[in-house]
């Protein structure tokens, strides 16, 4: 499927803009966790993006250094260069992160200087301390579900060497001072050799 | 804590830190600059160097803080890592501080993000750079992983009892990575219990 060619007006953008507000705040757990509405809305009911160019900038921005968010900055990117030039694609990045930052870090910026101001609070010291093992269980499984490519029918399942390197990354990772950057550096190395 | 400035409304209150003898990032520029390369070595997720960075080696805050905090912003809607790096930056600095962290974390890789999209086409299909980002991948999961374990040793200072804490971690697991029930509802029902529980355990 090749890549649409659309003609951009603004009332297009405004759609983007404010379906990416509303994402925003539906975003609990991570911008990650709103992907399947996002490629829904983008590829299926727009068809702003091609499925392609879709999981290309998901696969990038997840190998790409810094928060996993910065896919919706290639989903606006995408789509401006779908309807014709750099300006526009660079218009689509603006529009499509400053959409998906600004309802939550506003939100959250309040509530977090609630939550200080009243952290002798019996029910915030509640809160904080009765999400402990919730929050590791989140933790442990976002690992399982990247280590076991994303609950997508489970395609690495069988590709053991890949499995025994996340488990060791864990291992070494918990308990020495390594710098993770070895790690990382000895998994394309091991990747690029094709021995995982 | 009796010195701890009370909040006038028009200002948001910085807090000091609770221990008086912790670093703490010098200034603004410290805070952007730190958080831009925390967000530089985090490929597949960025959880993982700040707690290291930011709990191990430059000691801005202990495990058990910073458990609470990230608490607080995984819950919360929005990019989880800019939530942690907004929160931190607002501990120390108040909202200029927020700014300046989030704006760090953000900022170069967004330019290096788009350098990469524009490269990408040529070298996508050779499969040695594919091979390479797959090992990377299995790389972060692991990392992942290794952040939650790491962060677990905060849960024998909660007032949760271990046994019951390790419970709720290993049913929290389950329901989320195989069930795959849906966040909103595990949060209700194991964040909801394990509040309950710690409530009753604050004699207070």
């Amino acid at each position: 499927m090749s890549a649409p060619s659309l003609v951009f007006g603004w009332h297009d953008w405004l759609n983007l803009f404010v379906h990416f507000l509303m994402l925003s705040m539906m975003s609990l757990g991570g911008a990650i966790s709103t992907t399947s509405e996002m490629q829904r809305y983008l590829v299926e009911r727009q068809g702003w993006l091609s499925q392609t160019q879709f999981a290309d900038s998901v696969a990038l921005a997840q190998s790409s250094p810094g928060p996993n968010v910065l896919f919706v900055a290639l989903l606006g990117w995408n789509v401006g260069l779908n309807s014709g030039s750099v300006t526009a694609a660079l218009s689509g990045v603006a529009i499509s992160m400053i959409g998906i930052m600004l309802p939550s870090t506003v939100f959250t910026y309040q509530v977090a200087q609630w939550a200080q101001r009243n952290r002798e609070l019996r029910a915030v010291r509640a809160f904080k301390q009765g999400m402990a093992p919730l929050v590791i269980a989140m933790l442990l499984a976002t690992a399982w579900l990247l280590a076991t490519g994303g609950g997508k029918g489970g395609e690495h399942t069988d590709n053991w060497p890949l499995w025994l390197l996340t488990a060791a990354t864990a291992i070494v990772i918990w308990r020495t001072r390594l710098h993770l950057l070895w790690m990382l550096a000895l998994g394309a190395l091991l990747g690029a050799l094709g021995v995982v | 804590m009796s010195a701890s400035p009370l909040p006038k409304p028009s200002s948001p209150p910085v807090l000091p830190p609770a221990d008086p003898d912790r670093p703490r990032p010098t200034s603004l520029t410290d805070l952007f600059v730190s958080f831009t390369l925390i967000a530089l070595q985090g490929f597949g997720g960025v959880l993982a160097v700040i707690q290291q960075q930011v709990v191990e080696r430059k000691r801005w805050m202990s495990n058990e803080e910073f458990i609470e905090e990230w608490s607080v912003a995984q819950i919360m809607p929005g990019p989880n890592v800019c939530n942690l790096a907004m929160m931190i930056g607002t501990r120390h600095f108040g909202l200029p501080g927020a700014m300046s962290a989030l704006a760090g974390i953000l900022t170069v890789p967004l330019i290096l993000v788009l350098c990469l999209a524009l490269v990408y086409a040529q070298f996508a299909t050779q499969p040695q750079v594919q091979g390479a980002l797959r090992g990377m991948a299995a790389v972060a999961a692991g990392l992942i992983a290794a952040t939650g374990l790491r962060m677990s040793v905060a849960l024998t200072k909660n007032v949760i009892p271990l046994a019951a804490c390790i419970a709720i971690a290993a049913a929290g697991f389950v329901l989320l990575a195989w069930v795959r029930m849906p966040l909103a509802a595990v949060i209700g029902l194991l964040g909801g219990l394990g509040c309950v529980l710690a409530w009753r355990g604050l004699k207070r």
